[in-house]
């Protein structure tokens, strides 16, 4: 058919964002950032009326992530969420799969065993270093510190191979179970870990030796996106947004949960909240859980990693294949989902990037009756216009990459 | 690995000021679980009830018509200076319909307070919190987004996770999951390969 014979006319496509304002004077201009901008990682849409090269006003717009995790987990059985929570947070997806984990086993009244809890609160500090390493390294290659980025993502190339060795994947592992963990570690694992750790000291002394007393990153870095801890309170942030403020909250410290309480660590904290003051405490955190991992190396106890309990954790496979009542579990398991007991709960643990909670309603049945999540990226993007508005145009890259904010998890 | 209620006399205390009433027992325990016995509906005239310390926090519940004094005696006066969280529960088939949760974070006690709020479908409305807490703003849009829960006074409740012209509210029960509401709309196949 030649294309003239009938011509397709389409309907206009709407704009599917509506702006919050237009110029409000003669001189100011009305531009959009994003949703997709090479110098902001995260798929987010910044509305800013500017006046020359000065932010007057902008309006956060995010959503274009949005793949109805939350209709999707009402789908589907208890485990069978957990590689979907990974997707929220693909830079500490194993935080997400304890803190979900979590709140399903305080619904079933499970004590998850004392190997377990050790490691996952090991894996949880892992996570938190290979995402603060990716904050930071993307943040100072905005600014053009290439050699910083390369040495930060080198240790975190490490890590991504040596949890791919516990979990079988790089980013996105699927590891934690309700009741326990997928498997136990493999031999040399903590060997490694230690060689790691060794590594990425080294790196960040570089990176400290490049950067800390740079007077082009402190120029760039400084008394820009300030906040204060009264703002920054009022607008939601937690994390090491609000810890850059001065701010001490940690729930590590200040509600402990897994084995948090047994552990020595500081909670780093700023002075002024501004971009620089993020910077440090990301790197001071990351310092902070190297501590913490290497006390837990020696802590971590010998014993199984799954509770014994029917409800929730799978049959050993040789038992599936030989005896009926294993199988039996098994089919129930896959088919129905474990048995969550009516109620809901609200489980918060420190994410990396803020207070990551998941709010959790059963109704007695293997698929969850809802799951919500409380993302820190989502909050934070709710109050980010406080940190760009004021400053320059070029400042947006850096505070926002200073937030640290992921599109997975803010968008669901 | 429970959150224990690290200031269990602060929850005592808002027991006794806010709703004027204890519940023996209940505090401090992981759990009260679902064999409480069930309470009275809630009135004009006692407006807040406790439903005692789940799992380390706090729950209200409460009529629409409290929320706002409530909220603001919970951060002048009891230090719930952050606001986390609020979302929506959809029973559907029960009345009324929706059950509207919020989640506050006392950071001088580190503790935590669960309200619930009942709304009805024909007019699920609540007020806004935009007034007490800057957060609130983008929590309510996605809340307004995903169940059409409507905060009074909220002047910009413009679709946050979803895009101008969606047309329904998706994590509402009765939202189809394989729903499709494209963009832009699907054109049939014009090449000359697939045909």
């Amino acid at each position: 058919m030649p294309l003239s014979a009938s011509p397709v006319i389409l309907p206009p496509i709407a704009n599917p964002v509506r702006a919050a304002f237009g110029p409000s004077r003669d001189d100011t201009v009305v531009v959009n950032i994003g949703p997709s901008h090479p110098a902001t990682h995260g798929t987010v849409q910044i509305i800013a009326e500017l006046d020359g090269e000065k932010v007057l006003r902008t309006d956060v717009h995010c959503g274009y992530l949005h793949r109805g995790f939350e209709k999707e987990c009402e789908d589907h059985t208890w485990h069978n969420l957990i590689p979907y929570v990974d997707r929220l947070n693909y830079c500490s997806a194993l935080i997400n799969n304890f803190a979900y984990c979590d709140g399903v086993e305080q619904l079933m009244g499970i004590e998850i065993t004392p190997r377990t809890r050790y490691l996952r609160t090991l894996l949880s500090e892992y996570s938190r270093l290979a995402d603060h390493l990716t904050c930071v390294a993307a943040s100072l290659m905005e600014l053009g510190a290439m050699t910083a980025f390369l040495y930060l993502v080198t240790v975190r190339d490490y890590m991504y191979e040596h949890l791919a060795a516990l979990t079988g994947a790089r980013v996105t592992y699927s590891y934690g179970r309700i009741g326990g963990l997928a498997a136990d570690v493999p031999d040399g694992w903590f060997k490694r870990l230690a060689e790691i750790l060794r590594e990425y000291e080294q790196y960040a002394e570089r990176v400290h030796g490049l950067v800390d007393r740079n007077r082009i990153f402190i120029d760039r870095l400084r008394n820009v996106g300030t906040i204060s801890t009264a703002d920054a309170l009022h607008w939601g942030f937690t994390g090491p947004v609000l810890r850059s403020t001065g701010a001490r909250r940690d729930l590590r410290k200040d509600t402990p949960y897994l084995a948090y309480a047994e552990l020595d660590f500081d909670v780093p904290v700023g002075i002024f909240g501004d971009n620089y003051d993020r910077y440090y405490v990301r790197m001071r955190e990351m310092d902070e859980s190297v501590y913490m991992i290497r006390q837990l190396m020696d802590m971590i106890p010998e014993g199984p990693i799954n509770v014994d309990d029917r409800r929730c954790v799978f049959p050993e496979k040789h038992l599936v294949y030989s005896e009926i009542e294993s199988l039996i579990n098994h089919f129930k398991l896959v088919m129905e989902g474990p048995a969550v007991p009516a109620g809901d709960a609200y489980v918060a643990h420190e994410g990396a990037n803020g207070e990551l909670g998941f709010y959790i309603v059963s109704t007695g049945e293997g698929v969850p009756y809802k799951v919500h999540v409380r993302s820190p990226s989502f909050v934070h993007m709710g109050g980010a216009h406080r940190m760009l508005d004021g400053y320059q145009l070029a400042d947006i890259v850096t505070s926002f990459g200073s937030i640290n904010m992921i599109g997975g998890e803010c968008d669901r | 690995m429970v959150t224990v209620p690290v200031s269990a006399p602060i929850f005592a205390q808002l027991e006794q000021t806010l709703v004027g009433q204890t519940l023996p027992g209940h505090r401090g325990t992981a759990d009260v679980g679902e064999d409480a016995p069930a309470p009275a509906p809630l009135s004009a005239a006692s407006p807040i009830r406790s439903l005692g310390v789940q799992r380390g926090v706090l729950v209200l519940e409460l009529l629409p018509e409290a929320l706002l004094t409530l909220v603001r005696r919970l951060r002048d006066t009891f230090g719930f200076d952050l606001f986390l969280d609020v979302t929506a529960v959809d029973w559907l088939g029960q009345t009324p319909r929706f059950e509207v949760v919020y989640h506050f974070y006392a950071m001088a006690h580190h503790v935590r307070v669960r309200l619930k709020v009942r709304v009805e479908e024909a007019t699920p409305e609540v007020e806004t919190l935009t007034s007490l807490y800057g957060s609130a703003g983008y929590m309510e849009r996605e809340c307004h987004d995903m169940y059409g829960i409507v905060f009074r006074g909220n002047a910009d409740l413009r679709p946050i996770l979803l895009y101008e012209g969606f047309v329904g509210h998706p994590l509402r029960k009765d939202y189809p999951k394989q729903q499709e509401q494209p963009l832009v709309p699907y054109r049939p196949p014009q090449s000359a390969l697939v045909r």
